[in-house]
């Protein structure tokens, strides 16, 4: 059996308090609770306090390049299968620098989950806006607060036809810990932004605005997460305060099931020696 | 050797290249050997595109000086092409659509057929490609009746009907120069083909794709890039079979990334691409090195910097492959010379990424990567798969968690088995913070010099090809060095000076790094002077040489970075430029 102490590693570097310890508990609970040993996963990040993560996990882990977790896992997955591979990223990380591989993920949808830490701002680099900072917000690279509207990653989740948007808030490991074994289960590429506090550099976006301001979609029986433009007008507006499964749609292909002739055995464990025969066949192709 | 060259030109868009390639084909089928160089430009309709076909009764390896035969469907082809028709040339206008005129007084036979005239009268105007092949084989003095099985093959799938339209219109194309001209270029008599000897036709980059797929390769992330798309192409064609996946990414940064993802889980991976993409790919290329990941990129280069000619050949990304990222990786640079190395390197590529856990990139060209040329086949006794130092689970039994150590730094040879995720108990981050053996990012100073000097031994060990071939008389006082696609043209350059007297040797690197210093050394051993040969402005592969090398007062340089392939002749009249006279007359 799988237990929390089988992704046990040494402490983490992140400031006490930090949204990202929630986030990786949850990350944890979720792979027991799913009994998903970690020599079975694959945790990759990019650059940034969130970067951290794939050292703390517990599994096996890439901490790639800044903005590039997406690419990295979705390789890691397509050459072997019977991995399962979360990437995970933060909103500058992510949203700023990485934002293009974050499209054409949910377009090309292979068989990961990734899950950003998102807390408006730029922590590691100790404090500078982020691509999802308020209007008016005042930091280091934002004095007289920033005038570039912030990125909204659910409304252009929806929009890319995601087929697994959810948010959570690292300060509720119960509800998240449960979106990540779903965004997980589901087939295809999963989004779940997570609310993740900085306690050091944002005094803005802190647990207590969270807890008094988030609307939680998973306590509403009158939300039905398969309907998109319901979904896209729900959040529209409020989409930094909504928490829940925002949407999904189950009835997509993944990458890896559309895909011609894509191997039925994971690519990293076959034997690929062509035989003198095959080798032959291939070039007389040439004549 | 006996040759014959002929060309076709006229606007992108009207069917020049297939002309081009029925023409190439059908000599090729016939048993001769050919190299084609195609001349075209980053536009789809318009602007002058030509097509150059060298037909050849022994093998060839570059595209020939001279044109003997010219087909222009325009006054633009005529003009573009003029300079490099032989004595006795024959220049055959499209008299449809053209009067042509002599751009300068020339012995040249300008012939009229109007090649569109009768094109309609057996089909349509599009047909007037077929007639003009009729004429060139009125010309080269053949059957129109040996073009039939690649019109066959061609267009068999439209239907018998247009097979015999085209047949017909190749016909007429014949029957009316037989009719009104008297002038001829016959092929040279058919080759004879050694016993059991393939006698295959493919580009460079076609036997890139093939040699990524026989050394392994099951995952190509790659986007869209003149002049390496085609490997895209061929790949996607035989991967579904023998299950392998083709990403095409948003961008290099990303191909280059997943190809660095599927490596480190345990697949075989690569990405292709020209200049721009490489440059793109320039960080995650320092992620490679020094998270000790095995990747593969092939760069098939063009003309620089920027967009450069995105159409036009070059050899200008030799100093970007060597230093490209910033600090300081390990890594392998192999420049294949033939079509036959692109697919052995490639293949073996694989095998130095896993050997040596580093990036190792095979620089081609737009000449190598885009010319269709008749090869002997294919070495494909020669791959082998070596997957180089990987943990045997037995090896990871009763470890706990994170102590296996990836990056193990006592090592002597500084290369540390790799575990692939999915094996019990092996786990660890591959990353490109400065990290311990466990693979943990550590910035305490001892540690970084311990693993920047492990990284640093699985180099100083390379072991593999000389890196270095040398042709011709060893003891000869004048020297050829070059790298990579100008190996063909060496070779012919280096046998016209032997028939005007001039004995000269022809060292030529299949391999830039390591450099192979050793192996210069015993090159240059008599050698008085050597010209550097190079598709570039600054001579980057000559100071590369004195760097590690030296040489400084043997050395000259004969440059081209116009665009084109260097020719043959322009080698010679540098090297009576440089090779001293009284040495010369001796």
């Amino acid at each position: 059996m799988i237990t929390m102490k089988d992704f046990k590693t040494e402490k983490a570097t992140w400031c006490p308090g930090c949204g990202d310890f929630g986030v990786l508990n949850a990350l944890q609970k979720a792979a027991v609770d799913l009994g998903i040993h970690p020599d079975d996963i694959v945790v990759v990040s990019g650059i940034g306090c969130s970067g951290k993560i794939s050292q703390h996990f517990g599994s096996y882990g890439f901490h790639s390049l800044h903005g590039r977790s997406l690419p990295v896992a979705q390789a890691v997955k397509l050459a072997n299968k019977d991995l399962t591979v979360i990437a995970a990223g933060g909103d500058g990380d992510g949203f700023g620098i990485g934002m293009g591989h974050f499209i054409h993920a949910m377009r090309r949808n292979v068989d990961i989950t990734y899950v950003v830490m998102d807390n408006h701002i730029y922590g590691l680099t100790t404090g500078q806006a982020s691509p999802t900072s308020d209007v008016g917000f005042n930091t280091k690279t934002s004095p007289y607060g920033t005038v570039e509207a912030p990125i909204h990653p659910i409304q252009l989740a929806l929009a890319q036809e995601c087929g697994f948007v959810a948010q959570g808030f690292s300060g509720n490991i119960k509800q998240l810990t449960q979106l990540i074994e779903k965004a997980i289960w589901h087939k295809g590429f999963s989004f779940v932004n997570v609310f993740s506090p900085c306690v050091t550099f944002n005094k803005v976006n802190t647990y207590d605005f969270y807890k008094h301001e988030l609307v939680n979609l998973d306590d509403d029986d009158t939300y039905d997460p398969h309907d998109r433009s319901a979904a896209l007008a729900r959040v529209t507006g409020r989409e930094n305060v909504v928490v829940g499964l925002i949407y999904e749609d189950t009835t997509r292909s993944s990458f890896e099931d559309a895909t011609y002739g894509f191997p039925e055995e994971a690519i990293a464990k076959r034997d690929w020696a062509l035989s003198r025969e095959e080798l032959a066949e291939l070039a007389a192709t040439f004549r | 050797m006996k040759d014959i060259g002929w060309k076709v030109g006229g606007k992108q868009g009207e069917g020049i290249d297939s002309t081009g390639e029925i023409y190439a084909l059908a000599m090729h089928r016939l048993g001769y050997f050919v190299f084609t160089y195609r001349h075209f430009m980053s536009l789809i309709k318009g602007g002058h595109t030509n097509y150059k076909i060298r037909v050849a009764d022994d093998m060839v390896r570059h595209h020939g000086d001279d044109t003997h035969v010219l087909i222009a469907f325009d006054q633009a082809t005529v003009d573009h092409n003029w300079g490099e028709l032989v004595d006795g040339a024959i220049v055959i206008y499209d008299q449809s659509s053209f009067q042509a005129t002599p751009p300068t007084a020339a012995n040249v036979h300008l012939f009229g057929v109007p090649l569109t005239d009768i094109a309609r009268e057996t089909g349509g105007p599009i047909m007037k490609n077929m007639v003009a092949i009729g004429v060139t084989a009125a010309i080269n003095e053949i059957s129109p009746e040996e073009f039939r099985p690649i019109v066959e093959d061609k267009f068999s799938r439209k239907g018998q009907k247009v097979v015999d339209s085209n047949m017909e219109a190749l016909r007429r194309g014949h029957a009316y120069y037989q009719e009104h001209f008297q002038v001829h270029f016959p092929v040279p008599a058919k080759p004879v083909l050694a016993a059991g000897a393939d006698h295959l036709y493919a580009s460079g980059n076609q036997a890139t794709a093939f040699g990524a797929l026989a050394g392994g390769c099951r995952v190509l992330a790659a986007y869209p890039i003149t002049p390496a798309t085609e490997i895209m192409y061929w790949v996607l064609k035989y991967f579904p079979k023998y299950g392998g996946v083709v990403l095409q990414a948003e961008d290099e940064i990303s191909a280059i990334n997943m190809a660095i993802g599927a490596n480190f889980a345990g697949a075989r991976a690569m990405t292709s691409t020209s200049g721009p993409g490489f440059s793109l790919m320039m960080e995650a290329l320092g992620l490679a090195g020094m998270s000790e990941t095995p990747v593969v990129i092939v760069d098939v280069q063009r003309s620089g910097p920027s967009t450069g000619l995105p159409t036009k050949t070059e050899q200008s990304d030799l100093n970007e492959a060597l230093y490209g990222t910033h600090g300081e990786i390990q890594r392998i640079v192999l420049t294949p010379r033939t079509v036959e190395e692109c697919f052995l390197f490639v293949a073996d590529a694989f095998n130095l990424a896993e050997r040596y856990q580093c990036p190792v990139i095979v620089l081609s060209d737009l000449y190598l990567g885009m010319s269709y040329q008749s090869i002997a086949g294919f070495p494909l006794d020669r791959v082998r798969i070596d997957r180089g130092k990987l943990v045997a689970d037995a090896d990871l039994v009763g470890l706990s968690p994170f102590q296996y150590q990836r990056y193990d730094p006592s090592v002597p040879d500084g290369i540390s088995p790799r575990a692939l995720p999915g094996q019990p108990n092996g786990r660890y981050t591959a990353l490109g913070n400065e990290h311990n053996g466990i693979g943990l990012e550590v910035e305490d100073l001892e540690t970084r010099v311990v693993q920047v000097d492990k990284r640093a031994r699985k180099l100083s060990g390379f072991k593999h090809e000389s890196g270095v071939s040398v042709d011709g008389d060893a003891n000869a006082r004048f020297a050829f060095i070059g790298f990579g696609s100008t190996y063909g043209v060496l070779e012919e350059a280096r046998a016209r000076l032997a028939a005007e007297g001039v004995i000269v040797k022809h060292i030529h690197f299949s391999r830039v790094g390591p450099f192979p210093t050793e192996p210069l050394h015993e090159a240059m051993a008599g050698v008085d002077r050597a010209l550097v040969v190079e598709l570039n402005s600054t001579g980057q592969l000559a100071s590369l040489i004195r760097q590690h090398a030296g040489y400084h007062d043997k050395l000259a340089s004969c440059l081209k970075y116009n665009g084109d392939p260097i020719l043959c002749k322009e080698i010679i009249s540098r090297s009576h430029e440089v090779f001293p006279a009284e040495v010369l007359n001796a």
